[in-house]
């Protein structure tokens, strides 16, 4: 069955608090999910207290500061922040959200901070992504045609097929949709999930793409897309204002039209 | 984490059941159905409040009435287990306790689709 609580040795505990440094001003606690898989223990909750004053705007930017002068042990990936790479997708105070976009000012009293979830823990707030990874590879994300491109140039678009794309192509393969969706938490072995999905139909609408009837059939499957209950999860918390939800229901469609 | 199976063999799996879509679709052609069947058997019921059996006997031998309940019956199972189905896919992840699920609910809803079709005959033919 479905587990609905975590097992004994995932349990979260109480951490250490880190308190603020005398004299700070604006004072904000983030209490950040820590696990080492080396020491055998207990995930935990560590508090760190930290000045705003002498701090970015950004979420990612109390999470630098915090593994820059509080404590270097502090795990997360990130690289542009800009909204552009991906690599900071993160559960923000209950959100699945990239920390680079995520302002401070938006939370609320304490800032929990989570890896994605679901996911197995690689170390403090960075998830094994490997799965997701894999399955993105499995629909084939790249032009596949049989029609050789034109010597003299690429292969042409339209601006109306073009227009096709926008709202896909922006995708940054966060996975913050895909590990907000209940149906892949319980069968993200089977079901490829949101993003995933999203990719597949930015493939299956591209007019230069000339195998769209074999990605079809690779996608009709109980599993690996009509797990989807549009519970709508994914385009809720898309951090690049994307809709997986609709893409998913368009791929439906496009599987029905053609029976 | 014992397997040391590529994560894109695990991912591709058994392949695609190149099957799903008429799943989904008598899920929603049924529910477009229950729509206007429910709204139909609700007032029904509303009407016959208080009715004796004798007259409630007569409204459902019409064959009208009769036809109407029987595609409400049909549609009801039919959209009740393939419904049930997905619960049980969702959320039963014994492959043994699964299989055990999808039958019994799939011949539950027949054998009780038969027995209040049945019924509906009988009362029809008045037997």
């Amino acid at each position: 069955m479905v587990e609905f609580s975590l097992p004994a040795n995932s349990k979260v505990l109480p951490g250490k608090t880190h308190k603020a440094p005398a004299g700070a001003k604006k004072v904000k606690t983030f209490a950040l999910y820590r696990f080492d898989p080396d020491s055998g223990k207990n995930p935990r909750l560590d508090r760190y207290e930290i000045d705003l004053e002498a701090c970015g705007p950004m979420v990612l930017d109390a999470l630098i500061k915090i593994k820059n002068e509080i404590d270097p042990t502090v795990t997360f990936r990130r690289s542009c922040r800009e909204g552009i790479c991906g690599s900071c997708a993160m559960n923000i105070d209950g959100t699945n959200t990239l920390a680079c976009l995520k302002p401070i000012e938006e939370i609320k009293g304490e800032a929990k901070i989570y890896p994605l979830p679901h996911m197995p823990v690689i170390k403090d707030l960075v998830a094994d992504l490997s799965v997701p990874y894999a399955q993105y590879t499995a629909i084939k994300p790249w032009l596949q045609a049989d029609s050789a491109p034109p010597p003299d140039g690429e292969r042409r678009q339209s601006p109306k097929e073009r227009e096709k794309l926008d709202g896909l192509w922006e995708c940054i393969l966060c996975f913050c949709c895909q590990t907000s969706c209940p149906s892949y938490w319980w069968n993200g072995d089977r079901y490829l999930g949101p993003s995933i999905l999203l990719q597949a139909y930015r493939w299956l609408v591209d007019s230069r793409d000339e195998l769209t009837g074999e990605r079809l059939d690779e996608l009709d499957d109980p599993y690996r897309l009509y797990r989807c209950h549009t519970i709508l999860n994914c385009t809720n918390t898309c951090p690049k204002g994307l809709n997986p939800g609709q893409a998913i229901g368009s791929i439906k469609q496009m599987i029905a039209a053609r029976r | 984490m014992t397997s040391l199976r590529s994560p894109l063999g695990h991912a591709r799996g058994l392949g695609s059941a190149k099957e799903g879509v008429a799943h989904w679709w008598a899920q929603r052609l049924t529910a477009v159905a229950l729509v206007p069947l429910c709204l139909w058997f609700v007032i029904s019921v509303i009407r016959l409040a208080g009715a004796d059996l004798p007259v409630l006997q007569g409204w459902l031998a019409s064959p009208g009435n009769a036809a109407l309940m029987v595609l409400l019956i049909l549609a009801v199972f039919h959209h009740a287990q393939l419904g049930l189905q997905v619960v049980i896919e969702d959320y039963v992840h014994c492959e043994a306790k699964k299989i055990v699920g999808i039958v019994a609910v799939k011949f539950l809803a027949a054998v009780l689709a038969v027995f209040l079709v049945l019924s509906v005959i009988k009362i029809g033919f008045g037997v």
